[in-house]
């Protein structure tokens, strides 16, 4: 049964004792897409992938993934499914080339029957087939997991942080693979804690302490951010973060690399803050309007949360 | 099946490749079979005598004498008086004091001779009640020589026991088949534990969880290369105990095979289930351990179970190595036959049964 959507999430609860991991969420990945789950850490992304994969079941609502119920049909799932979990979980004592094999094997396929998918990404460690996967590097690694999940041709991926720990070349490198996947018409649920990737998606949901606080596009997610923004930097950076937060019209001053982001109220006037700035001994300031990140959104949705 | 043989091929090479176990596999049986059997002996040899003869006749000088020459005894001490033997068993010199009474030898020729005493240390228990018989066996055995000798009659019946089987009483003979059930118990019931919990430990449990091999095939591609291992380490043992020890099974080989086949399945499902059960290294070793104590203490391995309270002895009759001990002695020593023991055969079948279903059952994909 093909419907157009790939996995679809309605009020999903997982519970672990008394720590509720995932507070009912809901949503849907369609066909093709690649949807990326941002959040902290905590957040419940890995729970909500243990559950997506079957080796968790939920406590409450239902979830369906290439149109399998994941309590009722986990077996067809597992054949249908390729899942990389967060943490690096092949064997470290078998060569590069026996791991996929292995895998290869153990889903009824040959390395052989699916290598249009996955040689541009084992091209790339091919020449270090023959060493133990435990002894790849991080990247490395994160590529032989990849090839192994695509091994079986899954009809959708599901990638818990494929991309932490690894170097910013490496994690650039990736996120082509995977909008070439995409383009192969693999359905992607990603999850990962860095905001910046979040922009290589199709679309986003931005997540919580169990809940979901928005699914949008990139620039969907983006444009819901009404306010005005402004950066602020200066000498004392310290200071100027709490000589900020005490003016009128600032609602919420937050540091944001080099400089604070302030998102400010209508009563808001620059000349007039600036001014009490200097005032209060800091001269030399800079601020001025800045187009709204992916991150000030989720400082704004956590807080009104 | 063509999975399970992919499962098996991934088991054995992570087997061959790990830096330390096929070594251990081979090293620790042939250390425990060159070396146990020689240490862990209850033939008791060197007991440490003090003598006090009060006599001082022929027959008294004859019996210190035989004590002396004696493998099983070391002379200590010859004391005139009892206090001075005492104070050598309390500082640990002596393990036994042999005390003969004046008059001794006069009155053997009566017909109530005054009686010789003996005293031994209790605190090592299994030392001190041999020595005590053996030097009663001692002094009967010099009083009856020299009764014979002057023409009289020994004064009593000699008590002949003869043992049957190990006609020597050999204790390594005894222990020999115990060790090679410890053994087994060991390497069956750990290592796939281990195996297990460690796959879980690193996580790589998981991947194999999202894929679609069964259950059953899962749990015997980690079964059956410690069934392998088991049989190979059992032939081993059984080549040591025939070379270094002369000690050839009494009985059938293929019996001796058998009943260790469906131990170790037995051995290999309980460890796999406890690592089911647990979640990392330190849970699975310490219910191992309890279970492995109570085999190796309760089954008849080290004390025969007809010497425990009747409760332990019906506790033991659920404890699947008391079969296969009382197996392999029976199969090794007395040359006990198949159709003799098929009671043992049958328990083990189905103790097999149970715990590798259970074993099968109980590893769960999701976590």
């Amino acid at each position: 049964m093909m419907t157009d959507v790939a996995i679809r999430v309605e009020g999903l609860v997982k519970r672990y004792g008394r720590v509720t991991a995932l507070e009912g969420i809901s949503f849907e990945v369609r066909r093709g897409e690649l949807f990326g789950l941002i959040g902290p850490d905590g957040a419940g992304k890995t729970t909500l992938f243990r559950l997506l994969a079957t080796l968790l079941e939920p406590d409450a609502g239902r979830a369906e993934v290439d149109g399998c119920d994941i309590v009722r049909d986990y077996r067809t799932i597992r054949a249908r499914v390729g899942y990389m979990p967060g943490r690096f979980s092949l064997y470290a004592d078998l060569s590069v080339e026996e791991n996929l094999a292995f895998f290869a094997a153990l889903f009824g396929v040959g390395v052989r029957d699916n290598y249009d998918l996955i040689a541009p990404i084992y091209r790339q460690i091919e020449p270090f087939r023959r060493r133990r996967a435990g002894k790849l590097s991080g990247g490395m690694k994160q590529k032989l997991a990849l090839c192994c999940a695509l091994v079986h041709r899954p009809a959708v991926l599901l990638l818990d942080e494929p991309t932490t720990g690894v170097d910013p070349v490496s994690r650039c490198e990736f996120w082509e693979m995977l909008a070439r996947l995409r383009d192969e018409g693999i359905s992607i649920l990603v999850a990962t804690p860095y905001m910046d990737e979040a922009r290589r998606c199709d679309r986003v949901a931005l997540c919580d302490r169990g809940r979901l606080l928005a699914v949008d596009t990139p620039r969907g997610i983006v444009e819901t951010f009404d306010c005005p923004l402004y950066a602020l930097s200066g000498g004392d950076m310290y200071g100027l973060l709490k000589a900020a937060r005490a003016e009128t019209g600032v609602e919420t001053c937050y540091p944001f690399g080099a400089e604070h982001h302030l998102t400010v109220g209508p009563e808001f006037d620059p000349g007039n803050f600036r001014r009490r700035l200097a005032d209060a001994g800091f001269g030399d300031v800079d601020l001025h309007r800045v187009e709204p990140g992916i991150e000030d959104l989720f400082m704004k949705r956590m807080r009104h949360e | 099946m063509r999975t399970l043989f992919v499962l098996l091929d991934k088991e054995f090479r992570q087997f061959f490749r790990n830096p330390f176990l096929p070594k251990m596999v081979i090293v620790f049986p042939l250390m425990v079979m060159f070396v146990i059997p020689w240490v862990a002996t209850l033939d008791v040899r060197h007991i440490d005598v003090a003598v006090v003869d009060h006599d001082c006749s022929q027959t008294s000088r004859r019996i210190v004498a035989k004590v002396a020459a004696s493998d099983c005894f070391t002379l200590r001490k010859t004391a005139g008086v009892y206090g001075a033997a005492l104070r050598s068993l309390e500082d640990g010199e002596a393990d036994v004091i042999l005390e003969i009474p004046r008059g001794f030898e006069r009155a053997l020729t009566t017909a109530a001779p005054d009686r010789v005493s003996i005293a031994a240390n209790g605190v090592n228990a299994l030392k001190g009640s041999l020595g005590g018989q053996y030097l009663m066996a001692v002094v009967g055995e010099t009083v009856a020589e020299l009764a014979r000798e002057q023409g009289r009659v020994p004064p009593d019946e000699t008590l002949v026991v003869q043992n049957r089987y190990n006609p020597t009483l050999e204790y390594r003979y005894f222990m020999i088949p115990a060790l090679m059930i410890m053994l087994l118990v060991m390497l069956c019931g750990f290592l796939p534990a281990l195996n297990l919990v460690s796959e879980k430990e690193i996580g790589t449990i998981e991947q194999i969880n999202v894929t679609p091999v069964g259950r059953l095939t899962f749990a015997l591609a980690k079964l059956i290369p410690f069934w392998v291992i088991g049989l190979v380490v059992l032939g081993l043992t059984m080549v040591v105990a025939r070379l270094v020890y002369g000690l050839a099974p009494a009985g059938s080989i293929p019996s001796i095979f058998l009943a260790a086949a469906l131990f170790i399945f037995t051995m290999s499902g309980l460890g796999l289930g406890i690592a089911n059960g647990s979640a990392n290294m330190q849970q699975t070793m310490f219910v191992m351990f309890f279970f492995v104590m109570i085999f190796i203490l309760m089954s008849g391995l080290v004390t025969p179970i007809e010497s425990m309270p009747r409760w332990a002895q019906y506790i033991s009759r659920f404890l699947p190595p008391s079969y296969f001990v009382d197996s392999m002695r029976a199969l090794y020593l007395k040359g006990a036959t198949l159709a003799d023991l098929w009671m043992n055969y049958a328990a083990l079948a189905l103790f097999a049964v149970v715990f590798n279903g259970w074993a099968a059952r109980s590893y769960r994909k999701q976590l």
